[in-house]
This record gives C-alpha cells, structure tokens and sequence, in this order.
C-alpha cells in the first residue's frame, strides 16, 4: 500500500526504463508538475541497455492523483517502461554522503560511531570527514541525527535506488540492509556511486 | 545517393505520407523550406492570415478526412499562434503534425530574434515533439511523427526544425524513406484481451437496463456499423457524447441524444437509470458526469477505450476494455446476445416524450434554435457541421439532426472560441463537394475572422451563420443563472457590422432578423456558389435549456425556462 503522509498525501515509488535522449527528463517532470505531484527523490543512471536509462522517481501527490501517473508516464513515447512498484517486493537503497565536523579531539568519535554504523569514511580532512552512508532512509536518518552533536556540515543524498526482488531470492524487508553485501561496507570498492 | 537540403527531403517525405494541403505562413526561420516547397505541386500549400488559423485548420481537416491534417509556421510568434491549434487537437485526439522553423542550431539558447523554446513550450499539449538538430534525421523524424500522430489515441505532434538543418546539404539516402518505425516506448493497443472483452459481453448479456455512450472513439476509430450492429442486435439505446455526434444517425428509433451540461433531459436520466453504461471510446468528461460521486450510480460500467490513462481516471469501472473501438467491438459483437429490451426501450420513450428538452418557445424576435433547425431542415441533415464555442455551440448540436457518419465537429474539449472558421475551411478542404455550414457566434468568430481572406482566396464555398446576439451569450448565462444576474464584461456594443465585413472580403453577406426570413435566406445561401456569410441577429435574452449545472447531477436539472 502506498504510504499515507501526515498531510493526507500518498508516497508511491515508480521505476521506469527510458531513452537516454535529451529533454526526457522535462517530459516526465512536466507530467508531474501538472497533476501537482511532487518529486520526493529522483535517482537516474544507465541501464542494462547502452541507450535506455532507468529512474527511479519517488512521488508524493494526492492518493488518485499519484495511483495513476504511471499510466501517464506510459504514455510518453521516449517511456519504454514503467512500473509502480510501491505494493510490489523490492529492495531498494539509498546513498548518502555526509560531511561532519570533525576535529582533533572528535574525530576518533565520529569514526568510531561510523564504525558501528558500518559507514564507510570517504574523505578527511583537518576539521571535517565525509561518510558515505548506503542503507533505507532510517538508517540514514539516525546517522545524521547522531552526528549532529559534531555539527553536521553538508547532506547529499541520492534518492531511493529501487528493484523488483527475483523470484527466488531471500532477501531481508524492503530497504534493509542485506548480508549479502555487508563485506563491502567499509571500503569503497565495489561501490560505484557514480551510477546513482 | 543524392544531394538534397533538408528542406527538400522535408516535402519529399510529406509526398510519401499522402499530405496533399498544408496550412502554413512563413517567416525568417523557415525561409529554406518555403524555398522548396514550391517545387512540390502534390503539397497544397494553403496561405492563413494567422498561424492559429493554420493549426485550428488542420484540426478541421484532420477530423473531416480522417487523415493527417499538417500545418506550418515560422519559430517564435509563429509558432506560439500555433499553440491553440495544437492544444484543441491535443484535447478532441485529432491528429496533426506542426513543422515550425527555428533559429540556427548555434543561435539556439541565445535569445536570438523570433526564437522561442517551441517544444519546451508546447509539452503539455502534443502527444510527443521533436527538435531535429541533423539533416539526417529529417526523413525519419517525419515518419515517425505521422506514425504517433495517427496511430493508438491520434493527436498532434510538433516538429521544430532549425533554419541551418532545412538548408544544410547531405548526401541522402532514398531508402530512409522506407525505413520501418521502431518505437519501443509506443506500443498502442489494437483487439483487447479476450478475457476482458468476455467479460463486458456478460455484463451485456446480463444487464435489464443498458445504455451505449458513444464517444469521439467510435468516430476516430470509424466504427460506425460495428455500434449500430450491437445497438441493434441487443436493442441497447445509444446517447452520445458531444464530440460522439453523428457516431450513430440521430434519427435512429434507438437514439437517446447527448447527456450532460446542455444535452438533452432523457439522455441524463436515461443514463442515470440505467443499469450498464458502456462506455465505447467517450472519457467520462466532467460535462457529462457533473459531480462524480452521484453520476450513474446504479450502474455498472463497461469502458472500451484504445488509452490505458482514460480507464478510472474519472469514474470506476467493472470492466475495462483496453483496445481500439472497432477492434474491440468486432471481437464482442458475436459474443453478444441477440436480445431485446422492450420496457427499458419504452421507458426511454417514455422519458422522451415526458422530456421533450428541444421544444423552442414562440418568440417575436429570432432565435438561435430556430436558426438552427431551419438550416437543419434545409440541408437535410446532409451537411458538415462545424461550430465555434458557447450557446450556438450547444443549439447546434442539439437541434441539428445528422443523418451522416462523422459530419460533426466541435472543439469539446478545449471548448476553442475561433474553431469555427478555419476548422470549416479545413473540412471544406478536406470534402471540397461536401455542403460546409459553420455555425459561429459573434464573440467566436471575432477571434479569427481574419481567415475570412483565406476562405475567399480559396473560392471556398462555406457558408457561415453567426447567431449574433452582441453579446458572449453563455458568459451572460452563467452570470444571469450562476452569478446574481451580475454581469460584467457580457456585451459588444461596438461589433462590426458582419454583412459589410463580408462584402469588404467579397464574400457574399445576407442578414436575418425574422423568422419568415430564415428559409429565404438560407436557401440564397445554398445557392450561392461561393463563401457565405449570414448575418442572424438574435433575440439577447435567451439562455440554453436543459442545464445541468457544473458539478452538480442530473438531480439539478434544469429543463426549460420559467
């Protein structure tokens, strides 16, 4: 089911394979904005195909408004696919970097507590390190919440990354974090975060 | 291979796809096209006084032929006029492809003179758009935007192609002209799902009371016989929608008019008591439902529609039927019962006779419905009927009886005042042997009159009937009936006097002030060889009955005035 927000509005999240061309994205935000659909999080890279981007758009707007832009967005000749996935079985992710205040006397702190967050340290510098945090939203959440006691400097957050889960495979509720690739965590290899 | 311009291979692709007229006026950006166009003498340019003409002239065209109505204009104001056009057929699903001139790829982003981000603008209201950026990818962007433009839910599509990409030379391959289109993102629906189309037939099967709302999908998708077929082998009585008129011949004993706004009284209730709608090719449009939560509410609902969007975007269905009109019908048609409806068909006439809805009241001065059936009887109900937007609008379509397929056409949607002067011109290009009556009002045609000029240019022989209140007759409706008789900015006292107007055109022009006029006047007109205006001054004070007013339900229906 969608998720209802405090304000009455419906939170849904659609994946779509599209074109890689120039002034798609505008068709497709052009049909949100019309219907009064706000844009949550949008995340888009390439796709298996070289000349099809895939998105993943997380849309907040009034229940009937937002339940059917995917048959809009279906619409779009350069859209080859599109799916609410919202009452489906996915995993999705998320991706964060955090730039935290961190001094000489805090800076064992904030890599300690990065450790048990299994976040990894991207960069650092004399009064700052940047975390990159790959989890759900509450993970990512209580991550900033926590580092706000050493003065959070600067959010950049992805959006959520969605795909349907295969049939057979035994993955943990949606968002959480698997064990499959929880060996990759501390280290930035593995990870492209440029693909988000 | 061979060296051709852009502008060349533009026309030579316009040849392969049939297009034998083009609306279009030219400007700076568009100069190399025009620069060819004239060695093309299958392409049919026809010159406007104003792009809106142009656009709203391929609409007319597009609908009355069924083909592919094209128009042109140069990049900035010229493209802008052409937005109107675009989104009237954008709304109504009548196919169109716009080709404008844009600024040279380099000047592109600039604010270069007369430039103007034309596809960003005209996102919302075509089905798709292009910028072309390279000569080669002319040929096969033409293909395409008539493919997308007539096929699944027509509807226009603009192509804005910069002024170096028209003149630039390349080596040029006639095979593109050949090459098949490939969309992976356009997959349009043709036959439906059998399951789904088993459904709807048991639901017909089952149903006591049903009733057929016809919409423009039945005329778009020209499934005439395949509706009358299941009206009659199930004895089902058909309303249409106002852009479903002349789906289904008016008089057919199993006729039940339009419902909704201004339709006929019989045809709401007709729809409210029943219990199946089937929905063939209509969008529940706010017109016809009012207030969605009270419309048809002892019915289920059977929507057969070629666009996935359509079905539940207003109105909750049983069963949906996702394909195109004829496909759809010529799959359900046998599954159907032969049947018969006796008392529900009964009560309909009943309700007809109960609810007469189209009596016109004796009156001393003209009136627009009397306007209307006299050239209604005159013409047989041969004629094609184009109209502007407002009370004649809604007089047309109630009192003009239409014994043909798909000679109606209104701007429904988008509700367009200016449609009727080009769109009449395009029909009448489109069917040039055919009788053409436009009806107009003087607020209406005011708006693009200027075609005037073209249609006399063109020795086209449309006759013209403003019903000329001096006034925006529906704005002084809802004031008088929705707004405390507040009226504010209703009235012309300054409007031209249209017979001379007509003359300065050397159209013909003839006046009507009286009753015993109209079929002296009417038949001067019919007889004229060339353009006609008729002047009818009509009586002020008159509103359009029945009414049900917005966003309300057939329980607020208004008949007839007290």
């Amino acid at each position: 089911m969608a998720e209802i927000m405090a304000n009455g509005l419906a939170r849904r999240t659609l994946v779509a394979l599209v074109e890689n061309k120039p002034g798609v994205l505008a068709r497709i935000a052009s049909l949100f904005r019309r219907r009064g659909i706000n844009i949550a999080s949008l995340a888009v890279g390439a796709s298996e195909h070289s000349d099809l981007s895939r998105m993943t758009f997380v849309a907040e707007g009034d229940p009937s408004t937002v339940g059917h832009i995917a048959k809009h967005l279906d619409k779009l000749i350069e859209v080859v696919e599109v799916s609410d996935i919202t009452d489906n079985n996915v995993v999705w992710r998320e991706l964060a970097m955090v730039r935290v205040r961190a001094t000489q006397e805090s800076r064992a702190r904030v890599i300690q507590l990065a450790n048990i967050f299994r976040v990894s340290i991207v960069d650092v510098g004399a009064e700052a390190v940047t975390m990159e945090i790959t989890g759900d939203t509450s993970k990512i959440d209580s991550m900033i919440t926590l580092m706000q006691e050493f003065g959070v400097e600067q959010v950049m957050r992805t959006g959520r990354v969605a795909m349907l889960r295969s049939a057979l495979s035994q993955g943990g509720e949606d968002g959480e974090y698997g064990d499959q690739i929880s060996s990759n965590i501390n280290t930035l290899e593995g990870f492209d975060s440029g693909s988000v | 291979m061979m060296i051709k311009t852009g502008g060349q291979i533009v026309c030579e692709a316009l040849v392969r796809e049939g297009v034998d007229v083009i609306f279009g006026l030219p400007g700076g950006a568009i100069l190399p096209l025009y620069s060819t166009l004239g060695s093309y003498p299958e392409l049919r340019h026809v010159l406007v006084r104003h792009e809106e003409g142009a656009s709203l002239a391929a609409d007319g065209y597009a609908r009355a032929s069924g083909k592919v109505g094209v128009c042109m204009a140069t990049s900035g104001p010229g493209a802008t006029n052409l937005i109107t056009g675009l989104a009237t057929a954008m709304m109504d699903s009548a196919p169109i492809v716009a080709i404008t001139g844009q600024v040279n790829r380099g000047a592109i982003g600039s604010d270069a003179f007369q430039e103007t981000d034309i596809t960003g603008a005209t996102l919302p209201v075509t089905k798709h758009n292009y910028l072309v950026m390279d000569t080669r990818d002319l040929a096969a962007t033409i293909k395409e935007a008539f493919h997308i433009a007539r096929t699944g839910r027509p509807g226009p599509v603009l192509i804005d192609i910069p002024r170096d990409v028209q003149a630039a030379e390349i080596e040029f391959d006639e095979a593109e002209y050949d090459k098949p289109v490939s969309l992976r993102g356009y997959n349009p629906p043709t036959t439906a799902d059998e399951d789904a189309v088993a459904a709807a037939a048991k639901l017909i099967n089952e149903a006591e009371r049903p009733v057929i709302l016809a919409g423009h999908g039945v005329i778009i998708s020209r499934a005439f016989d395949e509706l009358r077929e299941l009206a009659e082998n199930a004895q089902i009585p058909v309303v249409t929608t106002l852009l479903g008129i002349s789906s289904f011949p008016d008089d057919h004993v199993l006729s039940t008019g339009f419902p909704g706004m201004h339709g006929m009284a019989y045809a709401s209730l007709a729809l409210d008591q029943a219990d199946l709608i089937v929905n063939i090719g209509a969008r529940f449009d706010d017109r016809i439902t009012g207030d969605i939560k009270r419309f048809a509410v002892n019915s289920k609902k059977i929507h057969i529609d070629i666009d996935p969007a359509e079905i539940g975007k207003n109105i909750k269905v049983e069963a949906p039927v996702l394909g195109d009109v004829r496909a759809v019908l010529n799959q359900l048609n046998p599954m159907v019962n032969q049947t018969t409806h006796t008392e529900w068909v009964q009560h309909i006439e009943h309700l007809k006779a109960e609810h007469p809805s189209l009596r016109i009241r004796e009156s001393d001065d003209l009136l627009g419905q009397q306007v209307v059936k006299a050239i209604s009887d005159a013409t047989k109900g041969d004629a094609l009927v184009v109209t502007g937007v407002g009370q004649h609008q809604m007089w047309a379509a109630q009192h003009y009886q239409f014994k043909n397929a798909n000679s109606w056409f209104t701007s429904g949607g988008l509700g367009t005042m200016g449609y009727e002067v080009p769109a009449a011109m395009g029909a009448q290009f489109a069917h040039p042997d055919k009788e053409v009556w436009t009806f107009a009002g003087d607020g209406g045609i005011q708006m693009t009159l200027s075609e005037f000029a073209t249609i006399a240019e063109n020795k086209l022989p449309v006759k013209i009937a403003i019903l000329n209140n001096n006034m925006l007759g529906m704005i002084t409706q809802w004031q008088d009936m929705v707004f405390n008789k507040n009226f504010y900015a209703n009235s012309y006292t300054g409007n031209p006097d249209f017979v001379k107007l007509a003359e300065a055109y050397a159209i013909k022009g003839i006046r009507v002030t009286r009753e015993n006029e109209l079929e002296g006047a009417i038949q001067e007109a019919r007889d004229h060889p060339g353009p006609v205006v008729l002047d009818f001054v009509i009586r002020a004070e008159e509103n359009v009955f029945p009414m049900i007013p917005s966003g309300q339900s057939v329980e607020q229906l208004i008949e007839e005035s007290l």
